[in-house]
């Protein structure tokens, strides 16, 4: 057997962006080891990307919101598919847990009074998200770190879970890797936090790094848990579209709620001629009301281009397909007007927007404080995940938890811009409690050898297969899948193209299984490529399952061939599994009744 | 397509030596994007740190042609390509393989500043702030720790005085904390001793390398060595130091 080296934790947490650190801060806390794996280096997870803020109904700029206006506002932009508990919980925790990190550090900015400043977000009716300019994220997973290092967690850089180990139904342990030297890594543990993130790279136009190949969605389902809503992609309406190396590179929605608009070739808002029903009452009907409600007008109803992100992105399709789109293959966005309504808009746009200034100045030779900036659909976000108990977030297996993007049900059919960052703190403190606490009550499980030996075994295939002359480019595979993803489980799906995608990633599977890594186990990205490719696969699937089984157009899906709502459908969620015989299961389930006391929420609010 | 020539950098703990690849260059493209595309296909097992391809990371530090990049924010059309493009790791750090280097000393080194204290708060348990205090720390708190700074640190770089030194930045990010609103901790007897702030002869070479544009010099180090000063060379409180027998 390769040798292998131990470690031993009451709780790990796999994953260390701010879901896996605000969790391990919290198992940490109470009194348990703690150790914490992740792919990359501490602090480069995709939180540091998140730009806008985090959402939390602190009621610093509007007094006239609560939790309740949160918890609604949540509920109908997921089209009430959400898990209306973990709504509850997450609308009623938020705040407390962004002043938590203010008293660990954090420096949000400021209302004339000293308090957190709160700004306007697509589909969030008050001024709600905290923010630091548009390097929100970045603030808060420093501070999460910052704060993290010293509270006794052990932390694994640069390594890799590639499979979960159980003893009967209960998680034990994980087997992965460390990149330098390539050495297998045992971690034996009483509770695991999957902790993972997204699973973007199964799509060519994305916003998210190579690390977001659904590791612990795919991890979870190997292992037997279940996944729910992998249907529900989000496809943030503004990625960068030109030059063509930094496609899909986000363009934070901070630069709507601060003012910017949308317009095609023919200089024409589009937005304005396409408010959903849903959001008619809520939404302005003329361009001077709906500038006065991103300067803090309280009386003024919000301007289309904050609608939600997937009509937005939908009505941003349109236009291209119709022919009004931008020279590259996208549409205009433009914060520049502002100086016909702000004296030194230029300084103002610096200040509020400093590195979506430095982004475009740097890589698309833009001075968005000039002119407009062309913008397109970007693959942002999986509203599906692993299905967890909205209160502990305890996954459909005993010992295994989840948090932040690679667990589901919050965000329903379509998550609000600002409802990840305060996602990952309230379900990460939860699973972290509550792992905790499951660690306290069961002691470290039998690891089956067996298991482990095969894991090894086929990780090491790549390496063989070097050699071999049908031997494949892990690369090359993956680039096929992207395009694939993106051409037919896309923004837009209809039947045919799905049935087509399903029956292709099963050749791309037999593909995956050639995969050939030519060198040595030290940092090898070819193999670590080849690694991450059956995950890719595996959420790839259930993605596209997922939408065959969903027969309706809702939140972020949008059928050509159902473009309509189906009743029959706004009560159930789809969920994924691994059948007993290794094919994937995709079915629906019953949503459960909501509670008399959050349906009048919703009733009121409406 | 234009053709572009790279000499990259391959190699590990023991040695190593330049690689050249031709690869095809397309309009708008960043030194990652070469190295990638050359990764992908000629060279599968090139190791290199990459994660958000948008300068918010910190991961693609490197040194372009001698200079210290990003090479995610580096494009090739600022680029002569006539000779070929040297890529190379940074050289403060040890070389782990290729364009990776080992920069776990400033995660052990920064373990060691002494973490923010707050005050108490008021009594609503919350604090006020005034925007212009913020200000200030929250551009130490643009820091995507890049350590090109510390890349081109003489002290760090020349010297290797990682046991005497933490570097532009970890100062930084002790200023963050020394002049956080809120903050209570005293660390500047810790600074003077043993994160060694007067080994910097401010050159201001950082400040040059920092991709985030923090005035890592003016704004963070020079206040910590006036506080410093003030507290340990101050002749009124040495004076003082003197006469009550200290």
């Amino acid at each position: 057997m390769t040798e292998i080296k131990k470690h031993q934790y009451d709780v790990l947490v796999v994953g260390a962006g701010g879901a896996g650190l605000r969790a391990a801060i919290e198992a940490s806390a109470s009194g348990l080891s703690v150790g914490m794996v992740c792919k990359s280096l501490l602090g480069k997870a995709h939180t540091v990307m998140a730009e806008g803020g985090v959402a939390a109904s602190l009621g610093y700029v509007d007094d006239r919101d609560d939790w309740k206006v949160h918890f609604a506002d949540t509920m109908r932009g997921g089209q009430y598919l959400n898990n209306w508990r973990m709504a509850e919980l997450h609308a009623r925790e938020a705040p407390e847990c962004v002043l938590e990190l203010e008293a660990w550090g954090a420096l949000f900015d400021r209302t004339q009074d000293g308090r957190i400043l709160q700004r306007n977000f697509g589909g969030h009716k008050y001024p709600r998200l905290a923010h630091v300019g548009d390097r929100t994220g970045l603030e808060m997973i420093r501070t999460l770190q910052d704060h993290g290092i010293h509270q006794g967690i052990k932390v694994h850089m640069e390594c890799t879970v590639i499979s979960l180990l159980k003893d009967g139904d209960r998680v034990v342990g994980a087997l992965g890797y460390e990149r330098e030297k390539g050495r297998f890594q045992l971690f034996e543990c009483r509770a695991i936090v999957l902790a993972t993130g997204g699973i973007g790279k199964a799509f060519k136009v994305t916003s998210n790094s190579w690390e977001y190949t659904g590791d612990g969605h795919a991890l979870a389902y190997e292992a037997g848990a279940e996944l729910t809503d992998m249907e529900f992609v989000q496809f943030h309406p503004t990625g960068m579209v030109w030059p063509p190396s930094v496609r899909g590179i986000l363009v934070t929605e901070g630069v709507r709620g601060e003012g910017g608009i949308l317009y095609n070739s023919e200089r024409r808002r589009f937005m304005f001629d396409d408010i959903p029903d849903l959001y008619k009452d809520q939404t302005a009907d003329n361009e001077e009301e709906g500038w006065r409600y991103t300067q803090g007008d309280k009386e003024a109803r919000r301007p289309p281009e904050l609608l939600t992100r997937d009509h937005v992105a939908r009505c941003i399709v349109r236009q291209i397909k119709e022919g009004r789109g931008s020279p590259h293959d996208g549409v205009y966005l433009d914060i520049a007007w502002i100086k016909e309504k702000l004296p030194k808009a230029a300084q103002h746009i610096q200040k509020k927007l400093p590195s979506m200034y430095h982004q475009f100045k740097e890589l698309a030779a833009i001075d968005i404080t000039q002119e407009a900036m062309e913008v397109g659909p970007t693959t942002h976000y999986a509203m599906g995940g692993i299905r967890v108990d909205p209160d502990s977030q305890m996954s459909t297996l005993p010992g295994l938890f989840a948090a932040g993007e690679c667990a589901a049900g919050l965000h329903g059919a379509n998550r609000l811009g600002g409802n990840s960052l305060s996602d990952l703190l309230v379900f990460g403190k939860r699973s972290g409690k509550h792992a905790a606490e499951f660690a306290k009550e069961n002691g470290f499980g039998q690891i089956n050898n067996d298991q482990v030996e095969e894991v090894t075994r086929q990780a090491l295939a790549p390496f063989e297969r070097a050699g071999s002359s049908d031997g494949e480019s892990p690369y090359q595979i993956q680039y096929d899948l992207q395009e694939m993803m993106q051409r037919q489980v896309g923004i837009v799906r209809n039947e045919e193209d799905l049935l087509d995608a399903v029956e292709e990633i099963g050749k791309l599977r037999e593909r995956a299984g050639k995969a050939a890594s030519p060198g040595n186990r030290e940092y090898n990205p070819g193999w670590h490529a080849a690694l991450d490719l059956p995950n890719l696969l595996t959420v790839s699937e259930a993605v596209a399952g997922s939408a065959v089984k969903r027969k309706e157009s809702r939140g972020a899906q949008a059928r050509e061939d159902f473009s309509e709502k189906d009743e029959a459908f706004s009560k159930v969620n789809v969920v994924s599994y691994k059948g007993s015989d290794g094919e994937m299961k995709i079915e629906s389930r019953e949503i459960p009744e909501m509670g008399a006391d959050l349906k009048q929420i919703i009733e009121e609010m409406k | 397509m234009a053709t572009a020539t790279f000499r990259i950098w391959r190699g590990d703990q023991q040695g190593g030596e330049f690689a050249q690849y031709q690869t095809e260059i397309d309009e708008g493209m960043v030194v990652l994007d070469a190295v990638l595309k050359i990764q992908a296909e000629q060279a599968s097992d090139l190791a290199v740190r990459w994660n958000c391809k948008a300068g918010k990371c910190g991961s693609c530090s490197a040194e372009v042609n001698g200079n210290p990049r990003l090479m995610c924010m580096t494009r090739l059309n600022d680029i002569p390509l006539q000779e070929p493009v040297t890529i190379e790791p940074m050289q403060s750090f040890p070389p782990l393989k290729d364009l990776v280097t080992d920069v776990s000393w400033n995660f052990q080194a920064k373990k060691k500043i002494k973490p923010f204290k707050p005050r108490a708060p008021e009594p609503d348990g919350t604090w006020r702030m005034d925007q212009r205090d913020v200000d200030r720390v929250q551009e130490f708190r643009k820091c995507i720790e890049c350590f090109l700074c510390q890349d081109v640190c003489h002290v760090l770089r020349d010297h290797q005085l990682h046991e005497e030194f933490i570097g532009p930045r970890l100062l930084v990010y002790s200023a963050a904390l020394e002049m956080h609103p809120l903050d209570s901790e005293d660390r500047l007897d810790d600074l003077a001793n043993a994160k060694g702030i007067g080994y910097c002869n401010i050159t201001k070479c950082c400040t040059k390398a920092c991709p985030e544009h923090i005035t890592i010099t003016d704004n963070a180090i020079i206040p910590l060595k006036e506080r410093a000063v003030d507290r340990f060379y101050d002749p009124v409180r040495r004076l003082f130091r003197v006469l009550a027998g200290g």
